[in-house]
């Protein structure tokens, strides 16, 4: 399915990337529309977090934890790229920021189940 | 191996792929394959080489998807279920069947200023550059480029941007801005900065991966974006 000269490490960690920044751009405005029925439907919000408790919202959730926390180690590895002295090691690097980014959110996800 | 290899050819008269029977060798290049075809089955396929011996960087193809240097790929290497699919290079475009027009990907090296701007004449004395000093290093891991445009077929950014100068050209720039001898940085650095320039890169490595002589542009390029955010800031060179 992933053309063959596309097939390696760092253009997956490139595609994760740019999947994680194109999801939480849609995440986040729905994100601060929810805060903000804090102010003006308390009664929404209420039903909203209600809501919450559902298994496959908590699943949803550990995916969108996963994505953001992959966008943001990621992202620290490639600022780290552009602007500290050249690395060898780059698919070590995005490797670990993807463990970093499943540990953060599995860590997410056992504590919002065993609540 | 089998006695025959199913080779699909690209042709540009029906943009479409053709398929050849060619013998197969112990040892056998792909370019050896092309060469094979068109000497004993279709004399009008046209394709590009010269030295056969991975100096001259103009026998570049797309084997079964991915670039390389033909006269030094081994069929062995990428033959795949005893067949092999061969194209012109990506991003350039095809003058006929499997040869590219190679201008649009040397006049970009122009363009990043590629040319080495000499400050001396030749009434002054040679400069001595110590092997071990931090340009010369810096610029050692961005020589030996054949400029067989394997990097810039292999980078989506290219594909994406055609003003993008492109991973070779980069690098080239890259050597240049390490030179010490070199009298033009700040036009190179202002010509690596602009809308073609370095900032295009993704870092996605495709450059480095495909390098048949092991070159990094991926790095020289994260050296670029080091220099131009310095220049930016009025940090000065290093
Ligand atoms: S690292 Fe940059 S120059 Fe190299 S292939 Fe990727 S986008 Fe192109
Ligand atoms: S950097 Fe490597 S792949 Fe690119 S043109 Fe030079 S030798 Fe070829
Ligand atoms: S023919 Fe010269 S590099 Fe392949």
């Amino acid at each position: 399915m992933i053309r063959p000269h596309r097939n390696h490490p760092l253009w997956l960690a490139f595609m994760l990337h740019r999947v994680s920044g194109v999801a939480l751009a849609l995440f986040l405005p729905i994100h601060f529309y929810v805060l903000a029925l804090a102010l003006t439907d308390p009664a929404a919000l209420n039903d909203f977090f209600a809501l919450t408790e559902n298994i496959w919202v908590k699943i949803t959730e550990f995916g969108l934890v996963f994505l953001l926390a992959a966008h943001m180690l990621g992202g620290l590895r490639l600022m780290a790229m552009e602007w500290l002295p050249w690395s060898d090691r780059q698919k070590t690097f995005a490797a670990t920021a993807v463990a970093g980014a499943f540990a953060i959110s599995c860590s997410f996800f056992l504590s919002a189940v065993s609540l | 191996m089998s006695q025959e290899l199913s080779v699909s050819v690209w042709r540009s008269e029906t943009n479409a792929f053709q398929e050849f029977a060619v013998p197969a060798q112990d040892n056998q290049t792909i370019l050896d394959v092309v060469s094979w075809i068109q000497a004993n089955s279709d004399p009008t396929l046209s394709y590009r080489f010269a030295c056969r011996v991975g100096m001259c960087g103009s026998c570049a193809m797309m084997v079964n998807g991915e670039p390389r240097w033909t006269c030094r790929t081994h069929v062995k290497k990428v033959l795949k279920s005893n067949s092999l699919q061969i194209a012109p290079l990506r991003n350039l475009p095809v003058v006929k069947d499997l040869a590219t027009d190679m201008e649009p990907f040397f006049d970009k090296w122009v363009e990043a200023k590629g040319v080495f701007q000499g400050t001396k004449t030749r009434h002054d004395a040679i400069e001595p550059i110590l092997p071990d000093t931090a340009e010369r290093v810096a610029a050692s891991t961005a020589i030996e480029c054949i400029n067989c445009a394997v990097c810039y077929a292999a980078c989506d950014s290219v594909s994406g941007n055609a003003d993008y100068l492109g991973p070779a050209a980069l690098n080239r720039a890259w050597s240049l801005v390490n030179d010490v001898r070199d009298g033009a940085y700040e036009e190179r650095i202002e010509a690596v900065s602009g809308t073609g320039g370095c900032h295009n890169c993704h870092s996605q490595g495709g450059c480095a991966k495909y390098c048949p002589n092991d070159l990094n542009p991926s790095a020289s390029i994260a050296g670029l974006k080091r220099k131009t955010t310095r220049n930016w800031f009025g940090w000065g060179r290093s």
